[in-house]
């Protein structure tokens, strides 16, 4: 079946530009891009100048299967995802019990099968994320794990970690780490400063994501692996980080959407949405961050999905839950940062689609003739208020409850296949 | 009178205006209270509970009372007994006093914020007694009312607050309440009982205790406690109190009237050595005791008015239920 996108804004992470002009989607996958005229028998839709951009592939995605399908399902998760512009989940592997052996891996597989997006998984590092056994490596990695990570459990047995990097280097997969120093970082809710004083809140110095992050980047300097920071959420962070890319480690880093939108002082009289791990920052780092996201030094945007219901958030602050989803708010947050001027839409979407596929070595993330047809049109400008509880995720954990947003997701195509259509705007 | 609130949950969300009524209020009540017959009837037919997550003598009998004196009817809910330990919620705990509405509710609890959240769900006035680290504001009130007092004034005065900063929610009030009143605090303590960011608030900062006392008017210690003694925030008790523990040789930096304060219970021979506790000349400490319930009274007679005018109004639109 072939599709025509007529008069679209294309976003092109690639080429860093916006040009306007038609796509043609055929047997899933682009065609051609240009100014051609719609082919015979196409079915055609009007972009109406609106964007279209590369779907956007999610780095670290949770989703409550095994254990917590109260919290989100595949189900639910891969809708939210379409109705995001999502195209691409890599599931974590910090389920109720963790995804550390091929058997729950196979399970998951097949849950995930009949998902309207497209859903990758990841393994587990260690047994149990306990960080003490390095969990069947080569056997996840047969079984389909894309790439291996405790999530943001952080071990402090730097032996067990420097023998399961040099198992995983062998293998030549991909480690997701968590930069943090567990012993600084332990019963932190927040970050330490001015704020976390004043409302008398555990806190944790920013210096402690420099910390993990260094004896990460030494073990990635001793073994050879290949490794991507999930969260880069400080200054401090930043210079180590350009250090091992210069001194050309096969090291990358992302960032959430939150900690690029959001600052320590949002959690405000105690708002528990706002507790998430690594604790929001100050806007110092956040600024920093962002600037790091424009120049190319942190690679990667995503939405850290964090499910969580309700009654593991009306708690006090220090015993709530931490995490926020994100599967349907990562476009309309990350267009605060273009209508901000501080990152371009191609920039944008070089973080949020390009840089993780590229990572996970995937064909995705690409707005060029061959690439599949994983896309997503979407208008910037179009403004909302945001009710939870419309939501399609099960979990309504958002911090952008009640806020103006602007940009809205018109369509998305997975593989060519339209998997969602906002009717009241397109 | 400008007292408007309808719950007392920190020293931040009072005015300079709502803190002196508060204080205007309880030198009435101290009044009051020297008298044989101690009661009024402010409260007449209210119902007062108290609920104290943490174990507190001194603060629950003093609320306790202060509501009795107001003539109201208290109860206290021991909370490490109760429901709590099968599980429920602050919030369905919260929801299932409501449903026996009481007028006045005065929490303690061990987590920051959770007397806040807890006030969202009731209908009730909420009483901050304590909540972790953040505030406790009727000691605060107190402490105000007790250095009003003593030094005919609540401003341009030197206060320097020493000892387990980081931990304290005493220390937060009064840093708020004194800042607001236009004093300059000076904290003093070891830099690891010293929390981040703090010199920002306003106030200096000192690791250095003689430095720090120096011509200050009022000298408040602050409890240190038992589990932080050893090795983890300091090296030792007593390496503590040769560097931090409050003793003539200190007090002499401090004005010649200084007063010294410290909010109970004392560690003699941690944070202050006896016999300045004992000394009636500078030692302010069993003051404190008695303008803490005549506060308590004060805050909770101005809370009732509030509420009562609520509910009138309410009653007037038709809205009360």
């Amino acid at each position: 079946m072939t599709i025509f996108l007529q008069n679209a804004r294309l976003i092109d992470p690639e080429a860093l530009s916006e040009t306007t002009g038609n796509v043609v989607i055929d047997n899933g996958r682009i065609a051609a891009i240009g100014d051609m005229s719609a082919p015979a028998d196409a079915e055609v839709i009007d972009c109406g100048g609106k964007c279209l951009a590369p779907g956007i592939v999610d780095l670290g995605v949770k989703i409550g299967e095994p254990g917590e399908r109260h919290m989100e399902s595949f189900r639910s998760a891969a809708l939210a995802a379409a109705a995001g512009g999502v195209t691409t989940i890599v599931a974590r592997p910090d389920t109720a019990s963790a995804i550390d052996t091929p058997e729950t891996l196979e399970f998951v597989r097949r849950r995930a099968a009949d998902a309207p997006v497209r859903i990758l998984h990841m393994a587990a590092l260690t047994k149990g994320r306990d960080g003490q056994e390095m969990t069947e490596i080569g056997f996840l990695k047969d079984a389909g794990a894309v790439a291996f990570t405790d999530v943001a459990r952080v071990s402090d047995q730097t032996k067990v970690l420097q023998r399961a990097f040099t198992y995983a280097a062998s293998l030549g997969v991909l480690v997701i780490g968590h930069p943090q120093e567990p012993g600084l970082s332990k019963g932190a809710a927040v970050t330490s400063g001015k704020f976390a004083s004043l409302r008398g809140l555990p806190g944790v110095s920013p210096m402690a994501e420099r910390m993990g992050l260094e004896r990460d980047l030494a073990l990635v300097e001793m073994t050879g692996l290949a490794y991507h920071a999930d969260q880069i959420t400080t200054a401090k962070a930043l210079p180590a980080l350009k250090r091992a890319k210069e001194a050309g480690l096969d090291v990358t880093a992302g960032v959430s959407i939150h900690h690029l939108t959001l600052n320590a002082l949002d959690v405000g009289d105690y708002r528990t949405f706002f507790k998430l791990t690594p604790p929001l920052r100050d806007e110092e780092d956040r600024l920093a961050v962002i600037e790091a996201v424009a120049e190319g030094l942190i690679d990667v945007i995503c939405s850290m999905h964090t499910p969580a219901d309700e009654e593991s958030k009306r708690l006090p602050f220090e015993e709530a839950a931490s995490g926020a989803v994100g599967l349907e708010t990562i476009l309309p947050a990350a267009m605060r940062l273009y209508h901000s001027g501080q990152l371009s839409l191609p920039q944008l979407f070089r973080g949020l689609a390009l840089n993780p596929a590229k990572r996970l070595g995937l064909p995705q993330g690409r707005l060029a003739e061959g690439a599949p047809a994983d896309l997503v049109l979407f208008d910037p400008d179009a403004p909302f208020v945001l009710d939870r509880f419309k939501l399609r995720s099960k979990s309504k954990n958002t911090p952008f409850d009640t806020s103006r947003m602007e940009g809205k997701t018109l369509a998305t195509f997975v593989s060519g296949v339209q998997v969602y259509r906002n009717n009241n705007d397109l | 009178m400008a007292f408007r609130p309808r719950h007392l949950l920190g020293i931040e969300h009072l005015s300079p205006e709502d803190i002196r009524t508060v204080l205007d209020l309880a030198e009435e009540y101290v009044d009051l209270n020297r008298r044989t017959v101690k009661k009024t009837d402010a409260l007449e037919g209210m119902t007062q509970i108290n609920m104290f997550f943490e174990n507190s003598t001194r603060t629950q009998a003093s609320f306790e009372l202060a509501g009795k004196r107001l003539g109201a009817d208290v109860m206290n809910m021991a909370m490490q007994t109760s429901s709590v330990k099968k599980g429920e919620t602050l919030i369905d705990t919260a929801l299932t006093l409501n449903a026996m509405h009481p007028d006045l509710l005065v929490v303690r609890h061990g987590s920051s914020g959770a007397v806040d959240l807890l006030a969202q769900k009731v209908e009730c006035a909420v009483i901050n007694a304590g909540d972790g680290k953040h505030e406790h504001p009727t000691q605060a009130l107190l402490d105000a009312l007790t250095i009003r007092r003593e030094k005919g004034r609540i401003q341009r005065l030197t206060v320097a607050i020493c000892g387990d900063v980081a931990h304290s929610r005493v220390a937060r009030s009064n840093l708020i309440l004194l800042g607001k009143m236009e004093n300059r605090v000076r904290l003093i303590a070891p830099p690891t009982l010293m929390p981040s960011g703090v010199a920002e608030f306003g106030c200096e900062v000192y690791d250095d205790m003689r430095e720090g006392l120096r011509d200050a008017d009022v000298v408040m210690m602050l409890r240190l406690q038992k589990e932080r003694m050893d090795g983890g925030f300091i090296p030792s008790e007593r390496e503590y109190f040769h560097r931090y523990g409050l003793d003539a040789e200190k007090l002499a930096y401090a004005k010649d009237d200084a007063i010294v304060m410290h909010p109970g219970p004392m560690n003699r021979g941690v944070e202050i050595d006896g016999t300045i506790a004992d000394d009636i000349n500078r030692s302010v400490i069993q003051e404190q005791v008695e303008m803490g319930v005549a506060v308590r009274m004060a805050v909770m007679d101005l809370l009732a008015r509030n509420l009562r005018a609520d509910r009138g109004r309410a009653l007037n639109e038709g809205t009360y239920v």
